[in-house]
């Protein structure tokens, strides 16, 4: 059974650690699935990746990697993006590790519109830790740490990336493998910081803790909550509400940070700089 | 603990479906989600395609298995 998977992971590094069920798979299957789409040259990609569960997707592809510390995987990737622009630099975050450690970081290189493409595992809680509740979890939902419901107010990452000024941004589900496929393939091949949400499922931390028993029930539950844009776009603020829409939201064209740089070094050198 | 290393081979004249056992972890998504109920699974919750004549060849269980354990392929129907 050798499928396109196959060329692109450390296959003695299987099965994976992650618990049954969970969609970080998913997710590492659409990210491959893409990859393979655009035939990229698996020695000229670099998957970085910070810390928690999301975060071991490092470990499987046979890609070059890199698995750094919590939150700070974009100012990692920016430094070897910076280094050499030639690389394609794939950054693979958890919801806690893009938005709460690293969230200076994620508004910045999306300020910056760095050539990265940003893919951030929405399983809306700290999966590793025991479950405690983090900056995407749902006002209302359950966590080690709100045992009485989340008060906070989620972020809307799309929102906040759009805000920040990435050139691409999108949401997908595992519910919904073969759009999240493509909107990373798009995501990929867009040049600038391209941002791909994808809401994913923690059965074990958060399903237990919400009334979602089974990884199905958890899928199930994402494929409730989620609505295409074209159809949230028809939706009133009371309909809107604890869903989120999915699909392609921003694709723009702005000047990448590589290039604005490279423009500086031509500059400077024409002003008598060192060579 | 000795690992399994079987990978199930289930075939008809238009798909050929495989099983990586020592890889599924039974979480039963590619049983629930499939559109056709091809699948069924077994006692230890891994996917057997009992029904695989219903097979439309969807992938979507391949797509949705976390573990890259099940994959589909269409069978080319050979000139006699």
């Amino acid at each position: 059974m050798k499928t396109v998977i196959n060329n692109y992971i450390r296959e003695e590094m299987f099965p994976n650690m992650w618990c049954p069920g969970c969609g970080n798979g998913i997710v590492l299957g659409a990210i491959i699935r893409a990859i393979d789409d655009l035939s990229w040259d698996k020695d000229k990609i670099v998957a970085v990746s910070g810390i928690g569960c999301s975060s071991r997707i490092t470990g499987y592809v046979d890609f070059c990697t890199m698995n750094t510390t919590h939150g700070r995987a974009l100012p990692f990737a920016t430094g070897i993006k910076m280094a050499n622009p030639d690389l394609k630099v794939i950054v693979v975050m958890g919801d806690g590790d893009c938005s709460a450690i690293g969230g200076n970081h994620f508004i910045h290189a999306a300020r910056r519109n760095i050539d990265l493409t940003a893919i951030i595992i929405n399983n809306m809680i700290y999966g590793m830790t025991g479950g405690q509740y983090s900056p995407l979890t749902p006002t209302g939902k359950y966590g080690s740490t709100a045992p009485y419901g989340n008060i906070d107010q989620s972020f809307d990452l799309v929102e906040l990336a759009i805000a920040a000024g990435a050139s691409y941004v999108a949401r997908g589900t595992v519910y919904n493998p073969r759009q999240s496929t493509s909107l990373i393939k798009n995501a990929l091949d867009k040049k600038g910081f391209s941002v791909v949400e994808i809401i994913s499922d923690c059965p074990v931390s958060y399903g237990k803790m919400n009334k979602m028993k089974s990884p199905a029930d958890m899928l199930k539950w994402i494929k409730d909550i989620t609505v295409s844009k074209k159809v949230w776009e028809g939706f009133s603020p009371d309909e809107k509400k604890g869903k989120y829409a999915i699909g392609e939201f921003l694709s723009k064209d702005r000047p990448d940070y590589t290039e604005l740089y490279e423009e500086i070094i031509k500059k400077a050198q024409e002003r008598g700089g060192n060579k | 603990m000795k690992q399994e290393k079987l990978i199930e081979v289930y075939q008809n004249n238009s798909v050929k479906i495989s099983i990586r056992r020592e890889w599924c972890k039974s979480c039963g998504i590619c049983v629930e989600f499939c559109p056709k109920d091809v699948l069924v699974p077994d006692n230890q919750g891994k996917p057997i395609p009992e029904n695989i004549d219903a097979c439309i060849k969807c992938s979507l269980c391949e797509l949705r298995c976390p573990d890259f354990a099940i994959t589909v392929e269409g069978v080319e129907e050979k000139d006699e």
